[in-house]
């Protein structure tokens, strides 16, 4: 099985800040006017010199995501069945020893809570669990996805890493992809930050889209939480990431989310500063480094920075958003996992977006399925040995 | 009397009059679809499947009735995939022609030949027109013709890439030898492009990108009609034979037939 842990490894923090700093404007220009960019290149266009340039990233960036994905933006919504959780990470609402009250919805109420998200024109749903195994465990997330596969486009999940025999479980019962932030790929850093909890181990959840993409994966997000380390890090190390996963299973529609810390339940205050202008400089940077990659920006990003960052190469938007268990049709009130930012509605971003000149794609997937009973005259092909 | 007046082609037993398809995605609004079809002049228009939503909601809400509907496989991985939602297209009442489309290497988005020609062989025996998405590869195009192909659809450029006719002498090479229609997909960034496909040969040329990520997409749908009119025109006007040198207009040798 391949690993990407040595691939991080060869590219130690200092090589890294190193890359960063030592580029000037001329090496900005030429690795922008390239044809096609190296992951490399990466360094180069997030560093401290590119972001003088940034315009002219911006620019290249947009013509690449013009070409690419049009104007056309798929939605999808986060829906937390779940927020009972083992771990204690420093910066999480969910973070065991917080003393709030928790929910973990049965089928019924996941159907419920669907037909609410289907009601609002979204078809794209994100289920989404705490990591406390015992309660919300591989059969209880496929169990969820049983109840609502026929009502939705796609099942995606972000929930605690898996074993590639979990992933496949999971495939079996209509879930198509999988998102996993590693938070930070700083290692010492990311020991500090998560002190207790299945979660402290760094390289199983390193490993766990390379895991759900071996067990067949369709699509596969990843991320860092920006604001833990210094961002141009973690930005580049998420690139590699992406790339590398890219690389070693082509048919995976790969895509990065690029979330900033939000205040949460956590108090959590020791967060490194990524301004609005960082964030155009990494979504630009992708985009010119991966044109066909899935680039996602979520409510913790209030309207205006959303709208404004999605010419820069977003394809992907959260839309009618709770970071809550339970709220939509299920009369919850409880801690969400982090503030949200953009509180506007489903239609209420679609017509923003419409006067923008783009479009909100509300369903961007059809099932291949289980296969169909095959027609009189069918003849049957040989299939791979 | 103007050779393009009565030249149409036929696929799965239509005649098209227009040379020009066209697509669906990418726009800033489906509802650009319609005066896109108009100016165009287009009478096939591709629309991925997993797009369509079935509530009658969205792209298929703008599809104008007269339209050829040619739904294609985008998402497929492999044969079984495309076979499966071809026939899920045909089961929701999108008609039997298909565009297969099989790509597992989503940098790039190039087609897979060998999985391509299975899905064809399969869906063909099953009465769908089919038109296969595919490198220009000679020998892909002779395993599809053999399939049961309606036509085939080269890729001029990478998808999505705007780059022209980047393959120039290999679309050439099937215009030659495949007697079946010969649909340019893919890559084609501007009018001339589609013209010099056209100039060459190729039945058809298949635009979506280029039209969407135009800043007027209704204006260059109609520039795209008119050139593949106008490259179509030339081809069946035969192009004067090109020279690398100037040709003298008082020939160095006209003298020899001369009476003295």
């Amino acid at each position: 099985m391949p690993a990407f842990l040595p691939i991080l490894k060869s590219w130690p923090r200092e090589r890294v800040l190193e890359g960063l700093d030592d580029v000037n404007a001329d090496d900005v220009r030429r690795c922008m006017n390239k044809r096609r960019l190296r992951i490399e290149d990466m360094l180069c266009l997030l560093s401290p010199v590119a972001s003088e340039l940034l315009e002219n990233l911006a620019q290249r960036a947009h013509g690449e995501h013009l070409r690419h994905f049009g104007r056309a933006v798929n939605f999808f919504t986060p829906l937390y069945i779940s927020d009972h959780c083992t771990n204690q990470c420093r910066y999480c609402g969910f973070n065991a020893r917080n003393k709030q009250q928790r929910h973990h919805l049965s089928s019924e109420e996941i159907v419920l809570e669907t037909e609410a998200i289907v009601q609002s024109g979204l078809s794209h749903v994100l289920l989404l669990t705490g990591d406390a195994r015992h309660l919300s465990s591989p059969a209880y997330i496929a169990g969820a996805a049983d109840a609502i596969r026929h009502l939705v486009a796609s099942i995606c999940v972000e929930v605690y890493a898996m074993t590639q025999e979990e992933y496949a479980l999971l495939l079996a019962h209509g879930v198509d992809g999988m998102t996993m932030f590693q938070e930070t790929y700083n290692r010492d850093l990311y020991a500090n930050l998560h002190p207790a909890g299945p979660k402290r181990d760094f390289a199983f959840r390193l490993e766990a889209p390379g895991r759900a993409a071996a067990a067949g994966m369709r699509s596969i997000g990843i991320g860092a939480l920006l604001g833990l380390d210094d961002w141009r890090c973690d930005a580049f190390y998420t690139a590699l990431h992406a790339h590398w996963l890219q690389s070693i299973w082509p048919a995976v529609e790969c895509s990065v989310s690029v979330p900033r810390i939000r205040p949460s339940g956590s108090r959590f205050t020791d967060i490194r500063p990524v301004a609005d202008q960082d964030m155009a400089q990494y979504i630009s940077a992708l985009r010119c480094i991966m044109p066909r990659l899935g680039i996602t920006v979520s409510t913790r990003e209030n309207a205006k920075l959303r709208d404004n960052l999605l010419p820069l190469g977003v394809s992907r938007m959260s839309a009618g958003v709770s970071t809550a268990v339970g709220t939509r049709a299920n009369g919850h009130s409880g801690n969400g996992q982090f503030q949200i930012a953009d509180t506007r509605s489903v239609k209420e971003l679609s017509d923003d977006l419409a006067r923008m000149g783009y479009q909100a794609v509300l369903k961007d997937w059809e099932d291949p399925g289980p296969p169909l009973p095959q027609p009189a005259q069918g003849n049957g092909y040989v299939r791979h040995a | 009397m103007d050779a393009a007046c009565d030249d149409f082609f036929a696929i799965g037993g239509k005649n098209l009059s227009s040379r020009l398809f066209v697509g669906t995605g990418k726009y800033g609004s489906d509802a650009l679809i319609p005066s896109i079809c108009a100016a165009s002049n287009a009478q096939v228009i591709t629309v991925a499947l997993r797009r369509v939503d079935s509530g009658g909601r969205g792209i298929m809400g703008q599809i104008p009735g007269h339209m050829q509907l040619l739904p294609n496989t985008s998402g497929a991985r492999n044969a079984e995939e495309a076979v499966r939602l071809a026939r899920l297209a045909r089961a929701a009442g999108y008609g039997n022609w298909i565009k297969i489309e099989v790509i597992s290497d989503n940098c790039h988005l190039l087609p897979d030949g060998y999985e391509t020609v299975r899905a064809t062989e399969v869906l063909a025996k099953e009465d769908f027109v089919v038109l296969p998405y595919m490198n220009p590869d000679l020998y892909v195009a002779r395993s599809l013709m053999d399939a049961g192909a309606a036509a085939v659809m080269p890729l001029g450029a990478p998808i999505g890439t705007n780059r022209g006719l980047r393959t120039k002498e290999m679309i050439a090479i099937l215009i030659d030898e495949i007697p079946l229609p010969i649909i340019v997909d893919a890559g084609i960034g501007s009018p001339s492009q589609a013209c010099e496909a056209m100039e060459m040969g190729a039945a058809a040329c298949l635009v979506n990108t280029a039209i969407a990520s135009s800043s007027d997409p209704v204006g260059m749908a109609r520039a795209f009609g008119e050139a593949v009119t106008a490259g179509r025109r030339a081809y069946l006007s035969e192009l004067g034979p090109q020279s690398v040198r100037a040709s003298a207009s008082s020939p160095l040798t006209g003298f020899l037939g001369e009476k003295n």
